[in-house]
């Protein structure tokens, strides 16, 4: 058996740390930072299948029109269209954490939980 | 094939609020609510018209985005099963906006309203978009829209118990969103497709071939698992309650309507058109829904029993109702997969009527939404408690009304199964209409109870157009009880174009 996908390999194991840390993790920052790993490892999962070694980014300028020159664009397109989608993500759950902050001075989401059902807000 | 103006509704559904959700910032306190309401009343006729012309036709059709060609491109799929949905969502996003508009006048700063409609017009665009698009990365990314914009109306409140249901609620759908992706890319990797109809092609010959068993099982597994949780299934609803309990009622009444229900219809689609029933039915992962949609109808409810709050009380009744849902999808059969979507289109009116009325019942209790509170409120809030009466007589299953055509169309799916699982189905799906019936004749008994009131208390106004939503919701769940034969017709017409 020859090993070749250390890539994928590699994508799998962040995503479990990811998605570990999202769940489990009670701190919002590291929470979001689970999530944008989560993210990244899938899309180191595309950016990795969508690669041919010795094949180039299909933008035509010596003259080379075979299609076995270049590598398929797509797997890269979603990759960008990804990124984009999870700093949103990101973004938003940040600006939350901001707010929550600001009214109860921790990130401790749990702590959060028990202010907020004792303040009654 | 050239295709008629008409085709192109759909991507005019799509573009529509996407564009006007960017102009709205721009524009101030009325001019803004008016322009939203008139994006919402347009892309409403456009639902019609599209209904309208797709009976006609017959079939169902693609519409290829600059007309690119099957294998590249990017496609949206009209059908009749389409039409219906996006015509039901429309209206009740709506009644629930114009309903509630009032409340979030009160709730949030006067400046920020325009980014409330925003979201509103955004949530439009990604349900057109999840309802249309024949494409799974266009799917994924309007669901991730979908959250976002979801997140930000509960958030609206800005109270801080409606912050921290928004930072769960974002937290347990990044969560969704993840496995959902991932469930994507792994099909990509697979298949080498993203339109939905050329992986089901590849998928048919990849299954046939024996080949990828487990990968393609993973995969299966990680679409459903995401959606499901999306959708607030069984073990996944922890967000359910708070959610739902701390947003404004126009943000819980589009949540539990209709952003929920959008999850569920994408998976259906995907069911149909990706995976294949047969393939899906295979997998495995139809018996672990049909579990879990059995659990949520009993624990649901239960949960549901031992509330004290009216708002958490109908949110775990939502928990129930979803199972039922997930229950026909498990199925399996045809049958099953009519009395899901029957039921999708019923629970979501009454869910959002019931939602839009709670906040009004509290509003004359103290204000509170707890349930000793609002003890004789019905003779406080008259129009409310009725409308909230009709409601948990939709829940409850009372003929005339959208429940009781859709627990019939459950009980004949069910009792078309074969005879060893018939009968503890058929006892859960009682004990389950039991228990729902309990806590909603409470609750109907406790706002029709107590003294009434010597001196007529201190009339609260709502508003005409919250009356108006209400009778157009009350009008909206007799009509899906009153001519539920004809959107049967519909939808098991649709469901064959479907596939």
């Amino acid at each position: 058996m020859d090993l070749t996908n250390y890539f994928e390999i590699a994508a799998m194991i962040l995503f479990g740390i990811g998605l570990t840390l999202l769940l489990l993790n009670r701190n919002m920052i590291k929470k979001i930072i689970g999530f944008s790993m989560t993210d990244s490892a899938i899309f180191l999962y595309l950016a990795a299948k969508g690669y041919i070694s010795g094949r180039k980014a299909p933008i035509v300028t010596d003259g080379i029109t075979a299609a076995e020159a270049y590598v398929n664009p797509i797997p890269s397109g979603l990759v960008l269209t990804g990124i984009v989608v999870s700093v949103a993500g990101s973004a938003v759950l940040l600006a939350l954490t901001v707010r929550l902050y600001r009214m109860y001075h921790t990130l401790d989401l749990d702590e959060i939980t028990d202010k907020a059902r004792k303040g009654g807000r | 094939m050239t295709m008629e103006l008409w085709q192109s509704l759909p991507l005019f559904c799509i573009i529509l609020p996407l564009f006007s959700a960017a102009l709205v910032f721009m524009l101030r306190g009325k001019a803004a609510k008016g322009f939203c309401l008139a994006v919402l009343g347009a892309e409403t006729v456009f639902s019609v018209l599209f209904l309208v012309r797709i009976r006609e036709f017959g079939q169902s059709y693609t519409f290829p985005m600059g007309h690119f060609p099957a294998p590249f491109g990017n496609e949206i799929r009209g059908g009749l099963l389409e039409g219906i949905v996006l015509f039901f969502f429309m209206l009740i996003l709506l009644l629930s906006l114009v309903g509630g508009i009032r409340r979030l006048e009160e709730h949030m700063q006067h400046e920020k309203l325009p980014m409330y409609y925003a979201m509103v017009l955004l949530m439009t665009a990604s349900l057109a978009a999840q309802i249309f698009t024949n494409d799974l990365f266009t799917s994924y990314v309007f669901v991730e829209i979908m959250t976002l914009a979801a997140a930000g109306m509960i958030a609206a409140h800005g109270a801080g118990r409606a912050l921290l249901a928004s930072a769960r609620y974002m937290i347990m759908n990044m969560v969704a969103s993840s496995l959902f992706l991932l469930g994507i890319v792994l099909l990509y990797d697979l298949t080498g497709h993203l339109l939905m109809t050329p992986i089901r092609e590849t998928l048919g010959a990849v299954a046939a071939a024996g080949k990828y068993g487990l990968p393609l099982t993973v995969t299966v597994g990680l679409i459903t698992v995401g959606l499901s949780i999306k959708s607030a299934l069984f073990p996944f609803h922890s967000w359910v309650p708070d959610a739902y309990g701390a947003a404004s009622p126009a943000s819980a009444s589009i949540l539990s309507g209709l952003v929920s229900h959008a999850y569920i219809f994408l998976l259906i689609k995907i069911i149909y058109r990706v995976f294949g029933t047969e393939f899906f039915a295979g997998t495995g992962i139809i018996n672990v829904l049909f579990g879990f949609g059995l659990t949520a109808m009993i624990t649901g409810s239960v949960s549901a029993i031992r509330q004290r709050d009216l708002k958490r009380m109908i949110a775990f009744s939502s928990v129930a109702q979803i199972g039922y849902i997930f229950m026909g999808i498990g199925l399996g059969s045809e049958l099953g997969m009519l009395a899901a979507t029957f039921h999708l289109l019923s629970h979501a009116a009454c869910k959002s009527m019931l939602f839009i009325t709670t906040d009004a019942l509290a509003r004359v209790s103290g204000p509170s939404t707890r349930l000793r509170d609002i003890r004789g409120s019905g003779y406080r809030a008259k129009l409310t408690a009725a409308a909230f009466t009709i409601g948990s007589l939709t829940m409850v299953g009372f003929p005339f009304l959208g429940g009781f055509p859709s627990k019939v169309n459950f009980v004949r799916a069910v009792i078309d199964i074969d005879a060893a699982h018939r009968v503890p189905v058929l006892v859960f799906l009682v004990l389950s209409t039991w228990l729902n019936t309990l806590y909603f004749l409470r609750t109907m008994i406790s706002i029709y109870s107590g003294e009434k009131p010597d001196t007529p208390p201190e009339p609260v106004h709502n508003g005409a157009a919250y009356a108006l939503s209400l009778l157009g919701f009350i009008a909206l769940n007799a009509g899906l009880g009153l001519f539920s034969q004809r959107i049967i017709n519909g939808l098991l017409r649709g469901l064959s174009m479907f596939s």
